[in-house]
């Protein structure tokens, strides 16, 4: 079981992007739970349809904190209806690649956005499919996809 | 990198020069097959039994009980599924194990699940002890092995193994023991601990990987796992590694040599969990105070996980592992862990420092300038800590 990171995975690790809280957040969104070793929670700042600022905390492995770093700079200056189709592939593919049992991580990054974008649509009392959906994976146990291999 | 503080013996050790040294003529001029009556067969054969007989030496037992392996869980399956089909023979189709055991032995006994044996998993109390009064429940005249191991690879905890033999032998149960993390980390003794079976790897005390063994009393009779030519008195197939065992033999009279040496690292580990305890508020000792490995230091940290701990400690040129399910690619944290009752939240956040002879004082101080911050730095990442502090 391989286990190397990529060096935009240790980059992103070591010198995370955009952690912290957003005091007067438009929408905050946490996904995982420490049962699995993994939360991530985003806080958005969101000006007339653009996200100005986005920052992050999360518990978890090298990956979820690489992962949860590069997603915020993707959707930062972007549209909500970009950030809405922020998929883990392309957090993926701009980490350079994660390690299969990893993915499950990239997963999270992009729940976590969709769960604070929700919660935007919701304090502006604005009905949009995406508040469904995150309703939908806070509400799962997440139970998320790992391998069963082990050294 | 300023210092490299290697604090993960549990998982394998440096090799030895000594032992390198050791092995090499095996490697180069001395090639021959100990099976072999030729003269280079001879040669092979003689050093192979006198190899046989160092180890045994050490271990208080007979040469003819020592068989060679190719590594420790080798021999966990050897021991587990050879007593357990020999067991059968007799109308015995019950294991008794531990919840503890390492993946070898546990991974063993859910096969002889499949094969239709009953496997006992006793519980264990907070410091990881064998529940004797489970084992004392379980057992039966049923009953055709019990394996327990000597001591935890992940909280260092040493079992009472002497009583657990007593009784499995009231019953008329073989008694199996894992003693790969206790080896050359405390005195071993195939006749104080009452064994049937014990099984040892080389890696652990500074061989190459690639080499164990498995001593099994005189007399007892389990099938085999390996079908071959007759080698190891027919009970293990395969041209013996004479190089690694030569290797072998060298290593485990050295490990036997330092055992005094480890009251000083018992002391050093001590001085490791009092100040990292000490230093780190919401930190707490996983495993005994007493009874336990002198090499082992196990710790767990609220509210972050160990993979990102690991990662960061590597930075700074310190190797050590974790429980976090995260690093070892299972749903679970560390089963161990689990087992002595620690939740799984805190279980992700733990570190194992596996220390040895040849850390030193500054070594661990040098762990113990690095951890504090490291663990501060994931702290302030993480919304577990965050929400912890908001609630005080």
């Amino acid at each position: 079981m391989s286990m190397l990171y990529s060096e935009q995975v240790m980059d992103h690790f070591t010198h995370p992007r955009n952690v912290g809280v957003i005091e007067d957040a438009d929408g905050i969104g946490e996904i995982g739970n420490a049962k699995c070793g993994d939360i991530m929670k985003m806080y958005l700042k969101i000006e007339k349809g653009i996200i100005v600022d986005a920052k992050f905390k999360t518990f978890g492995c090298g990956a979820a904190v690489a992962t949860s770093s590069m997603a915020t700079e993707m959707i930062k200056g972007k549209s909500i209806d970009d950030a809405l189709t922020l998929t883990n592939k392309a957090v993926i593919e701009a980490l350079g690649g994660l390690p299969a049992v990893k993915v499950h991580c990239s997963v999270l990054a992009e729940e976590a956005v969709k769960c604070a974008l929700a919660d935007y649509y919701k304090k502006q009392g604005i009905a949009h499919p995406v508040i469904a959906e995150a309703e939908a994976l806070m509400g799962a146990d997440h139970d998320h996809e790992h391998e069963t291999t082990e050294e | 990198m300023e210092r490299y503080v290697y604090a993960d013996n549990a998982a394998t050790t440096p090799v030895s020069k000594e032992v390198v040294d050791a092995m090499m003529p095996y490697l180069t001029d001395k090639w021959g097959n100990p099976s072999s009556l030729h003269a280079k067969g001879r040669e092979a054969s003689i050093a192979l039994e006198d190899a046989r007989a160092r180890i045994a030496a050490c271990l208080g037992a007979d040469a003819k009980e020592i068989y060679f392996t190719s590594c420790g869980s080798e021999s966990d399956n050897w021991a587990l599924k050879g007593a357990a089909l020999a067991g059968k023979q007799k109308g015995r189709t019950h294991i008794i194990t531990s919840k503890i055991e390492h993946h070898a032995a546990l991974h063993a006994c859910a096969w002889l699940e499949k094969q239709g044996f009953t496997v006992t998993y006793l519980g264990v109390d907070t410091n990881g002890v064998v529940s004797i009064e489970e084992l004392k429940a379980a057992i039966s005249d049923k009953t055709a092995l019990v394996s327990v191991m000597l001591a935890n690879n992940e909280i260092g905890t040493i079992e009472p193994i002497a009583e657990i033999a007593k009784i499995a032998h009231e019953h008329g149960a073989l008694m199996f023991t894992d003693a790969v993390q206790a080896i050359g980390n405390i005195p071993v003794n195939v006749k104080e601990l009452g064994v049937d079976m014990l099984a040892l790897s080389g890696h652990k005390i500074h061989t190459p990987k690639g080499i164990g063994a498995l001593y099994i009393k005189k007399g007892v009779r389990i099938d085999n796992l390996v079908d071959g030519g007759g080698q190891e008195r027919g009970k293990r197939g395969g041209t013996e590694n004479l190089p690694y065992i030569i290797g072998l033999a060298t290593a485990i009279e050295r490990a036997y040599a330092r055992l005094p040496e480890m009251e000083r690292v018992a002391k050093l580990r001590d001085y490791l969990i009092d100040n990292i305890l000490a230093a780190i508020p919401h930190s707490t000792l996983n495993g005994p105070r007493e009874g336990r490995l002198p090499g082992n230091v196990n710790i767990g940290f609220e509210y972050i996980e160990g993979e990102s701990m690991l990662l960061l400690l590597d930075f700074e040129g310190i190797a050590a592992s974790t429980g976090s399910a995260c690093s070892s690619a299972s749903l679970d944290p560390s089963h161990v862990l689990l087992a002595i009752g620690v939740p799984h939240e805190r279980a992700h956040g733990s570190l194992r420092l596996s220390i040895s002879t040849e850390t030193t004082k500054e070594d661990a101080d040098y762990i113990l300038e690095k951890l504090p911050p490291i663990v501060q730095r994931l702290r302030d990442m993480s919304p577990l800590y965050e929400e912890a502090m908001q609630a005080k």
